[in-house]
């Protein structure tokens, strides 16, 4: 990482960076409601920290956490999980242009493939800006979302979720992250199908299972648009 | 207050079993695939896993309690959600918005 002063930055590295540290900061604040929820899942201290510093791509640890917190068994929590994490390989598919190297800061470099770091590299034009905003990006949000989890994780233990409304905090952050999956039609789709298949079988399916069947949902990809 | 779980299957395998699989997706995309490519329908397959599932995740966390399905006051956190996420405001503020409806009206009723 760069260690000029941000006031000696070019104009487009400033940028960059801005929008990297602003990012990161939002998900540092959301870190502490996914600390206070894994905690009123069940989860100990130890255990909401190893998930954000070692899983660390929010939106399987809210699924995972989402299903236990419900009672549904750690396995179905896992499966839910797992696929939702699948999408973080297409991410590195459309990263590995842009990260090069030799392959040890390759390893090191895909710990922090993930929906935002895709986000802000993707979205800038010239090489030398794509790796300062996949790093910026990378590394700033690891330390806040790891530091919101232990934030959360610590005084979570001590209130109440549902009186402050955070149990629906998850659902919050499912739509926000759904939003732009929504702008094609397949997307959308996906998304209608995904919620039949879910609504259709909580009332007889162990709980969690209804997420994962919903991942059937995708097959309708097969299909040309 | 305290909230009391009265039984959770949280376990330490289920934390190293997402630690290995997710690490493992992130490796093959950016380093074992890397720049080559997909068979195509996969790919279009792959792209779609998000929207399938956040959205069955926005049914169950807003409709059911346990195999029940209800109508809580989890509903108007939702609506409030979908109204910020329309409007484009950043997750944290769809976040607080949805919390602060829901915690209002459990509070009022």
């Amino acid at each position: 990482m760069s260690r000029t002063p941000l006031s000696q930055m070019s104009a487009p590295v400033r940028s960059v960076v801005v929008s990297s540290l602003t990012l990161s900061g939002a998900v540092g604040v959301f870190g502490i409601s996914f600390g206070v929820l894994a905690v009123s899942a069940g989860a100990s201290v130890a255990q909401t920290c190893a998930l954000s510093l070692f899983t660390f791509t929010g939106a399987s640890q809210l699924s995972a956490m989402s299903v236990i917190a419900t009672g549904g068994t750690a396995g179905a929590a896992l499966g839910g999980a797992l696929l939702l994490a699948a999408r973080n390989g297409v991410y590195g598919l459309a990263l590995a242009p842009f990260i090069k190297g030799p392959l040890r800061n390759r390893l090191f470099a895909a710990h922090f493939v993930i929906d935002e770091t895709t986000a802000m590299t993707t979205a800038q034009s010239e090489p030398r800006l794509r790796k300062i905003a996949f790093w910026t990006t990378g590394i700033a949000l690891f330390y806040l979302w790891n530091l919101g989890t232990f934030v959360g994780a610590i005084i979570g233990s001590g209130i109440d979720p549902q009186k402050y409304g955070l149990d629906v905090a998850f659902t919050a952050a499912f739509v926000a992250m759904l939003a732009p999956h929504l702008r094609s039609v397949k997307g959308r789709q996906a998304a209608a199908l995904g919620a039949l298949i879910c609504l259709v079988l909580i009332p007889s399916a162990p709980i969690g299972v209804p997420i994962l069947a919903a991942g059937l949902a995708v097959f309708i990809g097969l299909q040309r648009p | 207050m305290i909230a009391v779980v009265l039984h959770s299957n949280m376990s330490w395998w289920l934390v190293i079993g997402l630690s290995i699989g997710a690490y493992v997706f992130k490796v093959s995309g950016l380093v074992v695939i890397g720049a080559r490519t997909l068979p195509v329908p996969l790919e279009r397959c792959l792209i779609l896993i998000p929207a399938a599932l956040l959205a069955a995740l926005v049914i169950k966390d807003t409709f059911s309690l346990g195999q029940e399905l209800v109508v809580d006051a989890r509903s108007a956190g939702l609506a409030v959600a979908v109204v910020a996420a329309w409007r484009k405001a950043p997750l944290i503020i769809v976040v607080v918005l949805a919390a602060g409806a829901t915690a209002l009206i459990r509070a009022a009723g």
